[in-house]
């Protein structure tokens, strides 16, 4: 053996890693000491004992593997690096149960405010931030990571770049989750909706996601094919714009470096339209052009056809990166924004229906004559519909944005059905399919363990994001009419109270619909266990050139 | 050879692809957002605005902690029902201390941009222990928390001195006796109370949570509460002042 006879050496990344790791230990621990609150005083800890671990990790990682490097190729075919791939599509299930289930709470929270139990930690208003974030960054996060560093090696036809940097994204970013999540609890944030995250949570994600777009652009540009697969166009525009906009929204000037507190740079007007620049386009581009990279790949690859327009592709890329960022405004119709910035932003917004529905078009016509794996392939059903979700969402959002519509429809639950049509349908079912299909191949499963347990999935979920829906629509437009109701003597005919009251059936029917939708994804987190764990394993294929997990 | 053909020489090259992204995004927040920073209309002087008093940033900190903003706007709109319901619609002025704004996006309850004054300290405080006494449809979290707790105000000057680097101007005065004034605002046997109003004239002075001797984190919520959309008096204000 070769190897044997070569002198293992610790490589510079991972020497200066564990030195870096050591450094923050020392670093938090000294921050844990000075700490002006509870809440820095735990997260200093937690972070020391993070670092501590990473420490641990590197050495024996170092201590366990061979003293080469994995080689790129084995055989001729690419050496794929899928453990990061693997971690994040499990945690990806995890706390999309955590975030369904705080979602699932802060309803019940609505319709019987006594579950609130007077308690600082459980409140609706912290719990709430708990959710979103739990879904989009937790949920969302992970199921982005794991299929971008899955299809940018399988597309470009090479192992990721680096070794421990994969790693280190997927760790790193589920760090910042905790930390985020347990500051919501302990009353942390910076109250900027889907950005609620303290300053020093923010910092700490810049640096995981400048790294999680070196590992991606490093991965395409040591690329063995040709031409950049559009799947990794949306994932590059995706890692990219959230760069921009995080950087954007969040500079904050914290009241002691040993302190949570921060105030931000902005004020007022100011905040306000930058932060609905942020907030519309973490749709934009986490939840629409990341998943859109996902459609790109599973939805061609689950249907064996090729993508129905190449040049659809380009067109509504372009456009809809383009149009996207001018569409935050509409979330300040009405308020002090000048006209001119409602108007552009309401003016792009239903401009931007055209690509969107280019995407939607060229995922949906990808099953041009495949049409009957419909019926026999749940899977791909999920897929599709979550598609057909996308157009209806971004159909109501343009609809939504234009300036009489909002008037009405502006802070109504009609927004939260609108969002959730596109999250659940959506963001939900279309990483529900990618995972389906990711599980058995990162695995080396031959098939899932029960097609019968997804269609079950497929129908409670779809049931459930119907219940949801139409509480929140009808709801919404009820509680808007309400609310600008004249009696014949031209007085207000609804205090506001009464409006309140009369949303309680359809809180109870939307915390139904939620039940459902949790009920569908723990039937997932069932059928993916038993797919991993009593699945049958591929033999002897070609496959067998994955290197195993680390 | 048309346009999507030169598209190929985006395809193949992974770092002009990210330029492309970083200048087809970048177009749009500039446009809209660089005008706000000089434009009239939003950065115009309202007679009557000041930065909140310490106590009242401390309050506002706690309807910051707790999420109020997810329940709550502070953004009338100018629209019939909402300024009969409300009163007058929100200038843009009148949050340009607000750092972060707290304008919101959904109402589950009433907007509260011109809260302050509309309801006694009582009402507040007995409402915020349990909403459902008063009001029994609320769907509203009690606080009762909030009356127990000490308000932790140590680095109460080290907010101000914050503030005021993000561009909040607090005088050196004020950031000096920021303590004083804290402590004052809430007791009005306070040696500190005429020294608070010089450097805060006509702010609320009063023991806002009922409880004499102790400065709980209610004091300084219902403080926030009762100052919100008072500042401004729309007898005076002009509102032809700023348009071009």
């Amino acid at each position: 053996m070769t190897e044997l006879a070569q002198r293992k050496i610790m490589t510079a990344g991972e020497g200066g890693l564990a030195l870096i790791f050591a450094v923050m230990v020392l670093v938090c621990l000294i921050g844990a000491a000075k700490a002006e609150d509870v809440a820095f005083t735990f997260h200093a800890y937690l972070a020391a004992a993070a670092s501590g671990a990473a420490v641990l990790a590197i050495f024996n990682r170092y201590y366990d593997r061979p003293a080469t490097p994995p080689p790129q190729e084995i055989g001729g075919k690419p050496n794929y690096h899928f453990g990061p791939v693997k971690l994040a599509a499990a945690l990806s299930v995890f706390w999309g149960i955590a975030g369904f289930l705080v979602g699932l709470w802060a309803a019940l929270e609505l319709a019987w405010p006594a579950l609130n139990f007077d308690l600082p930690w459980v409140n609706f208003g912290r719990i709430r931030p708990l959710h979103t974030s739990a879904v989009i960054f937790a949920f969302g996060g992970n199921v982005l990571i794991a299929t971008s560093f899955y299809v940018v090696q399988r597309t470009c036809r090479v192992r990721i770049a680096g070794e421990l940097a994969p790693w280190f994204v997927v760790l790193g970013y589920n760090f910042f989750i905790v930390i985020a999540g347990t500051g919501y609890l302990l009353g942390v944030t910076q109250s900027k909706e889907y950005a609620e995250p303290e300053w020093y949570a923010d910092l700490w994600l810049t640096v995981v996601w400048v790294v999680y777009l070196l590992v991606f652009l490093g991965t395409l540009i040591k690329r063995k094919e040709p031409h950049i697969f559009v799947a990794n166009w949306f994932y590059l525009a995706f890692i990219v714009t959230i760069a921009v906009l995080h950087l954007g929204n969040n500079p904050a000037l914290p009241v002691s470096v040993f302190g949570s507190k921060s105030y931000i740079a902005w004020g007022g007007l100011q905040d306000a339209m930058l932060q609905w620049w942020y907030g519309h386009n973490a749709v934009g581009f986490f939840l629409t052009a990341g998943f859109l990279g996902i459609m790109y790949y599973f939805v061609p690859k689950r249907v064996e056809r090729p993508i129905y327009s190449y040049r659809l592709s380009i067109v509504h890329f372009w456009s809809l990166i383009f149009l996207y960022i001018w569409a935050g405004p509409h979330h300040l119709h009405y308020t002090a924004l000048p006209d001119w910035a409602q108007t552009l932003g309401m003016t792009f917004s239903v401009m931007l229906w055209m690509p969107s529905w280019g995407g939607m078009i060229n995922g949906l016509m990808t099953l041009s004559g495949a049409w009957d794996k419909l019926r026999t392939d749940p899977v791909l059903r999920m897929l599709v519909v979550s598609v057909a979700f996308y157009g209806m969402a971004t159909f109501e959002g343009p609809m939504m944005s234009i300036k009489i519509v909002n008037s009405l429809s502006h802070y109504t639950d009609w927004t939260i059905g609108h969002v959730h049509s596109g999250a659940l349908g959506w963001v939900g079912f279309v990483s529900f399919g990618a995972i389906y299909c990711l599980v058995p191949w990162l695995w080396e499963r031959k098939q899932l363990y029960s097609l019968k347990l997804v269609n079950w999935h497929f129908w409670i979920a779809t049931i459930g994001i119907v219940f949801y829906v139409s509480a929140m629509w009808v709801s919404g437009i009820l509680q808007g009419l309400m609310w600008r109701a004249y009696t014949s003597l031209g007085f207000l005919e609804y205090s506001f109270i009464e409006t309140v009251e009369a949303m309680h059936p359809f809180y109870v029917i939307r915390a139904m619909g939620g039940a459902l939708f949790v009920a569908g994804a723990l039937i997932m987190a069932y059928n993916l266990w038993m797919t991993v764990r009593h699945g049958e394993a591929i033999s002897a294929s070609p496959r067998a050139a994955l290197q195993p997990a680390e | 050879m048309s346009i999507l053909a030169r598209h190929h020489t985006l395809e193949r090259n992974s770092i002009l692809l990210a330029i492309g992204i970083l200048l087809v995004i970048a177009v749009g927040g500039i446009v809209e957002i660089t005008p706000l920073f000089y434009l009239k209309s939003t950065i115009e002087k309202v007679e009557g605005m000041r930065p909140y008093t310490p106590l009242e940033l401390a309050g506002r900190n706690i309807y910051v902690r707790e999420g109020c903003y997810l329940c709550h706007s502070q953004m009338i709109r100018p629209l019939r029902d909402e300024v009969e319901r409300y009163g007058h619609y929100s200038l843009a002025a009148e949050s340009m201390y607000d750092h972060p704004f707290q304008w919101g996006s959904k109402r589950t309850g009433p907007d509260l941009a011109r809260v302050g004054a509309k309801y006694s300290d009582e009402w507040h405080v007995t409402h915020l222990i349990a909403p459902r006494s008063i009001v029994p449809q609320s769907v509203m979290p009690g606080y009762p928390f909030l009356a127990d707790t000490d308000l932790d105000y140590h680095d109460i000057a080290a907010h101000l001195k914050t503030s005021r680097t993000v561009g909040v101007p607090y005088s050196d005065d004020q950031i000096e006796h920021a303590v004083a004034d804290l402590r004052a605002q809430a007791n009005p046997d306070d040696s500190g109370a005429d020294d608070f109003l010089k450097r805060y004239p006509r702010a609320n002075l009063r023991d806002f949570d009922g409880k004499s001797g102790r400065l709980t984190e209610m004091d300084a919520l219902v403080a926030y509460l009762q100052v919100l959309g008072t500042l401004v008096d729309f007898k005076l204000y002009d509102d032809k002042a700023d348009l071009r």
